[in-house]
């Protein structure tokens, strides 16, 4: 609890630093990022289910901000459209629990290609979609209208909020009860069923969670954005890629794994995009960390590092 | 009566493994169920706990016909079945493990109270608390397995070759704790491969063949009985008593 709250006053300080904007908006993404793998932890690592398709639900809250304010010239007070945030997290939960009671009689590797098949679908819908996503083109909104010298700063704070909200759950359901009943998905689900664990419910609630937080902060990317969405990044498969790769990098079904992954691998993207430009050659250093990661420390920083304590 | 099986026909996919199953297992003691590989012991044990459901005939627990109850509803009667394929969660410990077999229970001070009477009955749960299950060893696996039955209090336990990949000494533990269930007034239906063991730990003996019950009758005069012996015991009284000494 302490190492939490000394984290999180860290983090709400930083902004007051007087730091470049450029750090700054790197922190942004940083942020946006831990929370993602928070979120995807939630499947992912709690349940073992390898979802590939969280990026659709990163869209679908994207396009649900962003078609919330497409009808305004303008936007009066910052802070307010932030209050859709809860409506559209509730709400996108609601639209997982159909199709996660549907894809979790998968399992495993037809999991996985259930759910990226979801996500190529909301792609798909989102370029051609013309009516409602704007396809193409995309779909404009007005520019949140904060001063320029701190613009990234109420994005900051509310990511901030919303990687503190997905860290307390977390926290919360890895010690109680619906936690082991996760871990025992993990671990074998037909065992699971066996000593009457309510196992179908408790993954359906886990990936609803899941992807309602996700689609919370694909609302605040689209608000980033400066009043306009592409469907090629709101409906973004490396978004997808980066969360597992967090996830895997800093230890899954742990509490800190997917926040040390964020901040190493985001940090590290950001730092490669600024030397290598706007190509996707990072892609490479990802692939390269993703086999290193498979090879050396299957389980993740933090459960390798406890391991060898022990 | 405890559990009464009528008629029961049931199978995986197009083929019937239990072909018209007829038991009463009456409450208390050990009945053990022996037969050769492919003879329905274990899917018997399956349909009993819904984990199968039987395409005809009946399951009736204390009278009452279980029907369509699922393994849940039925775990909830006092139906617990352990089964034959190690089923703890190996990267859980083994108070986790422990506590999953109470997952159930909505009362947390019950839940204690069941815990504290399986550690007491079971040691090895206290001893071995805090370490992974994976690392334990099969038949110190087996004995959190029991003790993790006892926190449903269930009146039927299900036990299914509880015996197998056990050294001699861990099979001779397991089926202490079997009589020491049986004991403390459960009714154990067992399934054991290792014919002789079993019965020498049952009151009741039950013979499957070709997915009927052949023959029911006291354990041990099924295993004074030649023709029993020469069917489905494996060997004669003399090698069974030789292998009793090795393992003893």
């Amino acid at each position: 609890m302490i190492r939490g709250a000394v984290f999180v006053v860290t983090l709400a300080v930083l902004p007051l630093l007087g730091l470049p904007h450029w750090v700054l908006n790197m922190l942004v993404f940083v942020l946006m990022f831990a929370a993602l793998a928070s979120a995807w932890n939630l499947v992912g690592g709690l349940t073992g289910y390898p979802s590939l398709g969280h990026a659709a639900f990163f869209g679908i809250g994207a396009y649900a901000f962003a078609l919330l304010l497409h009808r305004q010239t303008e936007i009066t007070d910052g802070w307010q459209p932030f209050a859709w945030l809860p409506a559209i997290g509730v709400g996108t939960a609601l639209i997982g629990v159909p199709i996660a009671a549907i894809a979790m009689r998968t399992r495993a590797d037809v999991f996985a290609i259930v759910t990226i098949t979801l996500l190529f679908v909301v792609q798909t819908l989102a370029f051609n979609l013309h009516g409602l996503t704007g396809g193409a083109q995309g779909l404009s909104f007005p520019v949140a209208p904060f001063p320029a010298d701190t613009f990234e700063r109420p994005f900051y704070y509310v990511l901030l909020g919303l990687l503190v909200l997905a860290m307390l759950l977390t926290f919360g359901t890895l010690r109680s009860k619906v936690g082991l009943a996760l871990a025992t998905v993990r671990g074998d689900e037909d065992k699971a069923r066996g000593l009457g664990i309510p196992v179908g419910g408790a993954k359906v609630l886990a990936f609803a969670v899941s992807v309602g937080l996700t689609a919370m902060v694909g609302a605040v990317w689209a608000y980033y954005q400066v009043g306009i969405i592409y469907p090629q990044f709101a409906v973004d498969p490396l978004v997808t890629i980066a969360m597992v790769l967090m996830v895997f990098l800093g230890g899954r079904g742990t509490l800190w794994g997917p926040v040390l992954g964020a901040f190493v691998l985001e940090t590290g993207q950001q730092y490669l995009a600024y030397e290598l430009g706007a190509s996707q050659f990072y892609l490479i250093a990802y692939a390269m960390i993703f086999l290193l990661i498979m090879l050396f420390l299957p389980r993740g920083v933090l459960p390798s590092l406890a391991g060898r304590l022990r | 009566m405890l559990l009464r099986i009528e008629r029961v026909v049931a199978g995986y996919g197009a083929g019937d493994v239990l072909r018209g199953i007829d038991l009463d297992v009456a409450e208390g003691g050990v009945t053990c169920l022996i037969g050769p590989n492919g003879a329905g012991k274990s899917t018997l044990l399956r349909t009993v706990s819904g984990l199968l459901r039987p395409s005809r005939g009946r399951v009736l627990f204390r009278g009452e016909d279980l029907g369509r109850r699922g393994p849940r509803e039925r775990l909830l009667l006092g139906i617990v079945h352990v089964p034959q394929e190690r089923s703890l969660f190996p990267a859980m410990t083994v108070r986790d493990n422990l506590l999953m077999g109470g997952y159930l229970l909505r009362d947390q001070r019950l839940l204690r109270e069941r815990i504290d009477r399986a550690v007491a009955a079971f040691p090895i749960c206290a001893r071995r608390a805090g370490a992974h299950a994976g690392s334990l060893s099969g038949g110190e696996q087996k004995q959190v397995e029991l003790a993790r039955t006892l926190l449903l209090d269930p009146a039927l336990v299900l036990l299914d070759e509880p015996s197998i990949g056990l050294d001699p000494r861990s099979r001779r533990q397991v089926f202490e704790s079997v009589r020491q269930l049986a004991g403390a007034g459960r009714t154990i239906l067992l399934v054991e491969q290792n014919a002789r063991s079993g019965l020498a730990a049952a009151d009741t003996g039950a013979v499957l063949d070709g997915g009927v019950v052949r023959l029911v009758a006291p354990a041990a005069r099924l295993l004074d009985d030649p023709e029993v012996a020469r069917l489905y015991l494996g060997a004669g009284p003399a090698e069974h008593k030789a292998e009793r000494s090795r393992d003893e």
